[in-house]
């Protein structure tokens, strides 16, 4: 089957069987590898993207079921070569280390604070409860997104 | 001439400055091991023993290699040269060589066009096996002799005797590294016979050591890249994919790719070892230690990695950071068919600092001191000897003042928290307030900074100064830490020139960089930089009769003498360096002598809130004092401890791989459980400056301390709440609640 959805805002289909996860279609077929295969079992929040304002686990989503759909990933998130905030946000309170996470929270940092642009520190360490960071500790994280709070971002 | 304004160059040491990979990480471009792809290439997959012990009595690939897009199907038969690969010792088959020693060991290599074909032809293969039964008890096969390594440490006198003697137990379970990244690899044949290897790693010239002796090729016909690592913490220290990549791509003339799923992962890389630890201190009335004796056994599983090294750490820092003139250990590292063990962070410091930290909370208790008042009585310092081997300190060890300041860091609200996101089962909502009972815990550690027992430790760095700036290349891995930060800023602050970019070679390039591991690389390959732009900046300043080096060009007493244009008219600057640390020493058979280049200290204070009930823990806040040297960059050593602790944490109250008749039960992130943001508490640092004694501006490898104490501090913080002897990590619910 063809399937036809927007990702970052441009119009991109890709011949697939169906079955395959989201995840698997944007890194293989479309060439998007910001998102990332940590886990396969929506555990770690890696490969984070938001289908249609909620914000999912692409390897938990069969690609078959997005016909149509509007996707934001990690590539979708800076303004050409200028970072968003959250993430100008994250690499100034060194919130990267090996970085195999941060998509995922640069994604879940999005769609939380579109939601909810000043969370508290409990609502915030909720919201990224299913993202997975084994470097960092989440400190760093959690300064750039308390500064993004405080910035009414 | 004229007269330039001088300014000290911009993201130099001591700052914060931020990581050249930052943008590309928080973008999405930035290319990790299991994102390389080349149009063409095969995939590979791996057929991996169902027994931790069997016989295989049948191995049919026929029905793989005849199914469409199969392009190979090899088997230990196939391997070109050295059958065997290992770090220190080669034992572990590159494929199974009849008999499977562990769950997981790799039968057959497949590769295929796509992913699921590689898949289903790994199904396919015919295999038969006879069960044996596995050995899973490492005193039993420590008894049968079955051993990589026995350490005996004995130093002073037998008869000592103190006034008080605590003895006490301590097991510690399997910890995985779970770096998010999983192992992944991609080679290209040269279309000469030779082969590039791109694989992730944390030392690529050990990776091409072996990867040659099985591949039975020449140095230059291989070539190993530096990639894009998510996450190592010890995982990448050993081989895992390496030689079957290149195998199934020499065999296919072909690109070949393998990616491990995270099931895969955790089969597929060496873990902490599990250690059990019997202790008997004996100290005088006012708590100093008279003799401490010391039985232990690692399981280093079925195959031996760097289990020497790891026994060889648990032996030496079994007593920590305090002094003690009668010493006696006996330690092993047994053979079994559990899961291979090997480097994790902390490296055998981690096992002996639960048992040793908890000897000493029962010894405060019983003379009713404050735990760190009898740590203080006992502190280890510059002049001491180790209590071990004997060997003097050199250099900086502040171990009073890391516990001065420790102490200094405020403490957290008293009350406990109204939230139920704050309380021990969280929004489950499992613990009223009411039944909420706080501890406190303290912890030492004590670690080695780099390789330790003569081994010949050092680090290859070119330096080529250009019109554009001035270029590192090297060897040496970074897997997140942010090596390549401070290296950029050891260049910077000493040559005077902002322009600094790193450039990965590999290993037909430069020499070896050694491992990224040990807490060793900040002083290695940040010592080789530093030592080549001092080499670099002397050579150009004699060059052109100046005295100082800037952005701008050479200054002669404040007179620009020449610009940079003009330093590198006749063509680009060069500046090789092999630096080695401070030569140590193999031990005597007694385990005495100067086996370490060096020692880093770290406190840490663990405050937990305890539903004594349910078993429930939620760690509220962690406080820790770390000897860095010199903070070279701040921010980057503080998401260190923070991520050591989150590790530390986990080690303490969730991570633990269980393993049943040597079969891994848990092999997933469903059932492995690793720190989030919910379960992790916040935490504050000092950072204690008292230059080491060799490495770069005094800056000591910070990477493994977190990792160590913060175990015990969270352990001692429960008992403090509840009372239970808690001999073991982690630290189960049923351990608590007394089930």
């Amino acid at each position: 089957m063809i399937v036809t959805f927007t990702i970052n805002g441009e119009e991109r289909s890709a011949t697939v069987a169906g079955w395959e996860s989201l995840l698997t279609v944007l890194r293989d077929n479309l060439g998007l590898a910001g998102s990332k295969n940590a886990c396969e079992q929506g555990e770690c929040g890696s490969c984070s993207v938001i289908v249609d304002g909620a914000n999912l686990c692409s390897c938990l989503v069969m690609v078959g079921d997005c016909e149509g759909t509007t996707i934001t990933t990690v590539e979708g998130i800076a303004h050409g070569s200028v970072l968003h905030p959250i993430q100008q946000a994250i690499l100034d309170e060194g919130g990267v280390q090996c970085g195999f996470c941060t998509p995922g929270f640069v994604i879940t940092a999005a769609h939380l604070f579109a939601a909810n642009p000043n969370p508290d520190e409990e609502a915030m360490r909720e919201a990224f409860s299913g993202n997975i960071c084994r470097c960092t500790g989440y400190g760093a994280l959690l300064r750039a997104f308390d500064r993004l709070a405080g910035d009414g971002t | 001439m004229t007269v330039g304004t001088k300014e000290r160059v911009a993201a130099g040491i001591g700052e914060n400055a931020p990581r050249p990979d930052g943008v590309a990480k928080l973008s999405g471009n930035f290319a990790y091991g299991s994102d390389l792809w080349i149009d063409g290439m095969l995939w590979g997959a791996t057929l991996r023993s169902p027994y931790a012990h069997a016989r295989l009595v049948e191995l049919d690939i026929t029905p793989a290699v005849v199914m469409s897009g199969v392009r190979a199907v090899l088997t230990q038969d196939d391997v070109p040269g050295r059958p065997t690969f290992g770090q220190v010792e080669p034992d572990q088959p590159v494929l199974c060589d009849g008999v499977a020693r562990y769950w997981g060991e790799p039968v057959a290599i497949v590769a295929a066009d796509d992913q699921e074909t590689a898949r289903a032809a790994v199904e396919a293969i015919i295999v038969e096996w006879e069960p044996l039964p596995p050995v899973t008890d490492p005193d039993q096969a420590r008894a049968a002799g079955e051993t990589y390594r026995d350490m005996v440490i004995r130093r002073g006198d037998a008869d000592a005797a103190g006034s008080v003697v605590i003895e006490g137990e301590y097991e510690t379970a399997i910890q995985d590294q779970a770096p998010l990244g999983p192992e992944a690899g991609l080679a290209i044949p040269d279309g000469s016979g030779g082969v590039d290897l791109h694989v992730t790693s944390q030392w690529i010239h050990i990776d091409h050591a072996q990867i040659i002796a099985s591949l039975g090729m020449e140095p230059d016909d291989v070539r190993c890249h530096p990639v894009g690592i998510g996450g190592a913490f010890g995982a990448r220290e050993d081989i895992s994919l390496h030689i079957h990549v290149a195998m199934l791509a020499l065999r296919t003339g072909r690109p070949v790719r393998i990616v491990y799923d995270r099931t895969e992962s955790f089969a597929g890389h060496v873990k902490r070892h599990p250690a059990r630890m019997r202790y008997r201190h004996e100290a005088d009335d006012e708590g100093r230690l008279v003799k401490v004796t010391v039985d232990m056994v690692l399981d280093g599983g079925a195959y031996a990695h760097t289990s020497h090294a790891v026994l060889a750490n648990a032996s030496f820092f079994t007593v920590g950071p305090y002094k003690c003139d009668n010493v006696f250990v006996d330690a092993a590292v047994s053979r079994t068919n559990n899961p291979p063990a090997g480097a994790m962070r902390g490296f055998g410091a981690v096992q002996v600092c639960f048992a040793y930290e908890s000897q000493m909370d029962r010894l405060a208790e019983v003379l009713g001191l404050h735990p760190l008042e009898v740590r203080r009585r006992n502190a280890l310092g510059p002049g001491d000897p180790l209590a071990t081997s004997g060997q003097i300190v050199e250099g900086s060890l502040p171990t009073l003042r890391v516990i001065d300041e420790l102490e200094s860091i405020p403490m957290p609200d008293a009350a406990i928290p109204d939230d139920p996101r704050r309380l021990p089962g969280g929004t489950g909502l499992t613990t009223p307030k009411d039944a909420v009972v706080r501890g406190v815990g303290f912890a030492l550690g004590l670690k080695n900074l780099a390789f330790s027992e003569a081994f010949d430790d050092f680090s290859e760095v070119l330096l080529i100064l250009t019109p554009a700036g001035l270029e590192i290349h090297t060897a040496a891995i970074e897997v997140g830490q942010g090596l390549v930060t401070i290296c950029e800023q050891i260049a910077r602050t000493v040559l005077g020139i902002e322009a600094v970019a790193w450039l990965s070679a590999d290993t037909s390039q430069i020499g070896s960089a050694g491992s990224t591991s040990a807490s060793r690389q900040t002083q290695m390959t940040g010592g080789a930089v530093y030592e080549a732009a001092v080499g670099l900046r002397d050579k150009i300043l004699q060059q052109f009769g100046g005295d100082e080096l800037t952005n701008d060009g050479v200054y002669d007493r404040g007179e620009l003498v020449a610009t940079l244009d003009a330093v590198t008219a006749d063509g680009p600057i060069e500046q090789w360096v092999r630096y080695r640390h401070p030569p140590t020493e193999e031990p005597d058979e007694f385990g005495q002598g100067n086996p370490h280049a060096g020692f880093v200290v770290a406190a840490h204070r663990a405050v937990v809130d305890v539903d004594p009930e349910l078993g429930l823990v939620r760690v509220v806040q962690i406080d820790t004092a770390q000897d860095v040297g010199k903070a070279l960059n701040p921010q980057a050593i503080v998401g260190q401890l923070e991520g050591g602790i989150a590790q530390g944490v986990g080690f303490a109250i969730m991570e633990e791989l269980i393993v049943e008749d040597g079969v891994i039960l848990n092999p997933t992130f469903t059932d492995y459980l690793i720190p989030t943001l919910l379960d992790m508490p916040d935490v504050g640092s000092r950072l204690i400056e008292e230059p080491a004694h060799w490495g770069p501006f005094g800056a000591k490898g910070i990477g493994e301390s977190p990792t160590i104490s913060s175990t015990p501090a969270v352990v001692a913080a429960i008992r403090a709440a509840t009372g239970r002897p808690l001999n073991r990590v982690p630290v189960r619910p049923q351990d608590i609640a007394g089930v």
